[in-house]
């Protein structure tokens, strides 16, 4: 057993750092360390850097032109990216679409769409949740109803992320009502400016304007949209959810924000002396911190498999589960650590040109308290993934 | 031993219930905390004329309740409807400390409170004072009859709405000393008096303030040179019992909404109630729910008694983590549907949750009970 990285993996993690300090704009990491949101050009502008070295399509094969690099290389790379305030990589077609269409598109849509994801012509959604069909995705309602050489999509999907943003959509649609649940199922690639197509926003919580709701009403769609074939649909979806995600436990992303809560606590004072020294807080922060050190090493461990050949089974719902739980606990910490400044809402006092309410690490910690009781919802409840779990291990 | 509300209590909640689950609605208050004022006058109104603000005050005082369990009877039912208009800003903090400490040309002002035609705020809590009710760095001089205020007063509640300020500030002693805090009432239009307002994350709008050579009279002082730390430990003893009760209200309507919602909501064929791990969780929910309820009582019960700080820390600590977990619970039992802004457990959660950011989270009430168990 050797807990360190090889001489190989810290070169390559010195590479990713000098990176780091020489291309990501200082402007767009300080943004994304406040909270701040960078939008659809500081998306577009941080993926075409990374584009341009090459690394955007890091978990790609490289007969797909990817850098194919392996599980702890991911690991490594997401780590740092969190470490330096990167912004996250906008999964959807990237590491969501790309996948499926490697494994079960055709060489005409590998051609044509996979180049158009990395160099930023398309921006995808992705469109499987609808109203009623959430934790039981299998339930989906949305008909896509063949006629000639189009299938005509009539039905409504919701919690579409970025949506408003996109150009294209991966939709899963019913192709056969009658066929058990999860056989009548089709995956069909959608152009956002069809007619027929309506975006709204749904404002969350925290007043953010993150998800959609997308309706389709007689929408055509060319066949040749269609990915694999028809009423297979589920098999690439559970692929797609299934396939190898080393970043799911955001170890990257919870250790970047148990040392902003840290910062924070040496600057906030109780009673006279630093935060960071009450032993009430000092307990719940070193509690979090212990719990992230094992997660850390769970991971790797589960990384380390997977690199091996080992494909990560229900180990991924684990992290899911931990991860999460870690991140919503510091996210309640940062929260606590600014003390009445938490009241303010950010989005006046941090988007307009007026000067910042109380301390600048103040702003948006109670909505991203918020925000993110979404982790342990989305991408598969923490309830569905314990099921998982249960399921696998308990033989039943 | 009786645990009923009185029958004048018992008409006051149910008036007050009526009146918001009818007037109050999601539609309607979402409209109000998107407003510029991001408060209701018409609500305002109508609630002081239904006497729940009266309710809030002795007899002695113009009012017509102003006990504990008045208090908590008001405050349960704001914080059910998720009502974000000032209600402990304007009556108990501002309305309250006039009337413990005010003279008699200032007493009038209780009356106006009461009658709904005044709002208040209070201008204690400062950039670096976080919960620490005795720091104080804002300092008040004499300069002839007249005193000058200089100082920045942070997350000033209600402050754009309110006709006055009630400011303090030293007039001696050092930034903690309990000593030589005074109080007084400022009007909002003072010369020297600037304020940055916004919006706040649960609902009401709150400004930092400026006091740059503010000039007032010494009549403005609100009660003796130096020694406002008593009263105003008071009124946050009774802020604390209405904020308790407000945020068990709101608890109350997050496991209700969360009822509702396991029941209709179906997934896989069935009711998701019907999990029997969901179900589980929301029993524990409703116990925590009554564990509540009875910190509430114990706070609101003991708000006379020599044991008030220790029974209100308890309350405040309880109430603090069992609200952050119905209040997380409740949202992950929903699923997205409690993430969007118009559905009413997201409101009622950031009312439960931001709760914890006035006058003390969970850590600094635990600690109040220690330190105030050891005594």
């Amino acid at each position: 057993m050797d807990l360190s990285y090889t001489q190989e993996e810290l070169a390559f993690r010195d590479e990713v750092r000098t990176f780091l300090e020489e291309k990501l704009p200082k402007d767009m990491s300080d943004k994304i360390r406040r909270g701040e949101h960078i939008g659809k050009e500081g998306h577009e502008l941080w993926h075409s850097i990374l584009n341009e070295k090459g690394w955007l399509s890091y978990g790609w094969p490289k007969e797909f032109g990817g850098a194919e690099w392996n599980a702890v290389q991911r690991h490594i790379f997401e780590d740092e990216c969190a470490a330096a305030y990167a912004p996250r990589i906008v999964p959807f077609g990237l590491s969501m679409l790309a996948p499926v269409l490697q494994k079960f598109g055709s060489k005409a849509q590998q051609d044509h769409y996979l180049p158009r994801i990395l160099d930023g012509t398309n921006w995808w959604c992705q469109g499987y949740s609808e109203p009623g069909a959430g934790s039981d995705l299998a339930s989906l309602k949305t008909r896509a109803v063949r006629d000639g050489d189009h299938y005509v999509v009539n039905g409504q999907k919701t919690w579409t992320t970025l949506g408003q943003y996109a150009d294209w959509i991966f939709c899963l649609v019913r192709t056969d009502p009658d066929a058990k649940q999860q056989e009548g199922i089709s995956f069909l690639l959608i152009d956002m400016n069809t007619p027929g197509i309506d975006v709204r926003p749904i404002i969350l919580l925290d007043g953010t304007p993150e998800v959609n709701e997308v309706f389709f009403d007689n929408v055509r769609v060319p066949v040749e949209n269609l990915v694999g074939e028809e009423n297979k649909g589920w098999t690439y979806a559970k692929y797609l959810l299934t396939h190898e995600r080393t970043g799911i436990a955001g170890v990257g992303f919870s250790r970047a924000g148990l040392d902003a809560v840290k910062r924070v606590a040496r600057q906030e004072s109780a009673n006279g002396r630093p935060l960071i020294e009450n032993p009430h807080f000092a307990a719940r922060l070193a509690q979090v911190e212990i719990d992230l050190m094992a997660m850390s090493t769970t991971n790797l461990r589960i990384i380390s498999q997977a690199t091996a050949g080992q494909a990560p089974g229900v180990e991924s719902s684990m992290l899911k589960v931990k991860g999460t739980i870690i991140r919503q606990e510091i996210n309640d910490l940062a929260r606590r650590a600014v003390g009445p400044y938490a009241m303010p809402f950010a989005s006046e006092a941090v988007e307009g040109d007026n000067d910042p309410i109380g301390p600048d690490y103040a702003g948006p910690v109670a909505a991203q308290y918020f925000n993110n009781r979404k982790l342990s919802i989305f991408g598969g409840s923490n309830e569905i993934q314990r099921g998982i779990i249960a399921k696998v291990k308990m033989g039943g | 031993m009786d645990f009923n509300l009185t029958e004048e209590r018992q008409m006051l909640q149910d008036t007050l219930r009526r009146f918001l689950s009818e007037r109050y609605t999601t539609t309607e208050r979402n409209a109000i905390i998107d407003s510029d004022t991001g408060l209701s006058t018409e609500i305002w109104g109508e609630l002081a004329e239904l006497g729940v603000i009266g309710a809030l005050f002795t007899e002695d005082q113009g009012g017509f309740g102003g006990a504990g369990f008045d208090i908590s009877t008001v405050f349960e039912e704001l914080g059910r409807a998720g009502v974000v208009e000032p209600f402990l800003d304007t009556a108990i903090l501002g309305g309250g400390l006039i009337a413990a400490l005010g003279n008699d040309a200032q007493q009038g002002f209780v009356e106006d409170v009461i009658g709904g035609s005044l709002h208040l705020a209070l201008a204690h809590g400062e950039p670096a004072s976080r919960y620490d009710l005795s720091r104080v760095e804002t300092t008040a001089k004499a300069d002839g009859d007249d005193i000058v205020i200089e100082g920045r007063k942070a997350v000033v509640i209600n402050a754009e709405a309110a006709g006055y300020l009630i400011v303090s500030a030293r007039e001696g002693g050092g930034p903690f000393s309990l000593d030589g805090i005074s109080l007084f009432l400022v009007p909002a239009e003072a010369s020297g008096l600037t304020m940055q307002g916004y919006p706040m994350m649960s609902g009401g709008r709150a400004a930092e303030v400026t006091l740059d050579n503010v000039r007032v009279s010494a009549s403005a002082r609100l009660g003796a040179e130096g020694a406002g730390f008593q009263a105003l430990t008071d009124v946050v003893a009774r802020a604390n019992v209405a904020l308790a009760a407000e945020a068990m209200g709101a608890m109350e309507s997050a496991t209700e909404l969360t009822r509702e919602y396991l029941m209709t909501r179906k997934q896989f064929g069935r009711p998701i109630g019907t999990f029997q791990a969901l179900a589980h969780r929301f029993s524990d929910l409703l116990i925590e729910l009554e564990q509540a309820r009875s910190a509430v009582t114990n706070a609101a019960g003991h708000l006379d008694s020599d044991d008030r700080d220790r029974q209100i820390a308890a309350a405040r600590n309880l109430i603090a983590r069992t609200g952050r977990l119905v209040a997380e619970e409740a949202i992950q039992m929903h699923g997205g549907i409690a993430m969007t802004q118009e559905y009413e457990l997201a409101h009622i959660a950031k009312r439960i949750v931001m709760t914890d950011h006035r006058f003390g989270d969970a850590d600094y009430h635990l600690e109040r009970f220690i330190g105030l168990s050891a005594a």
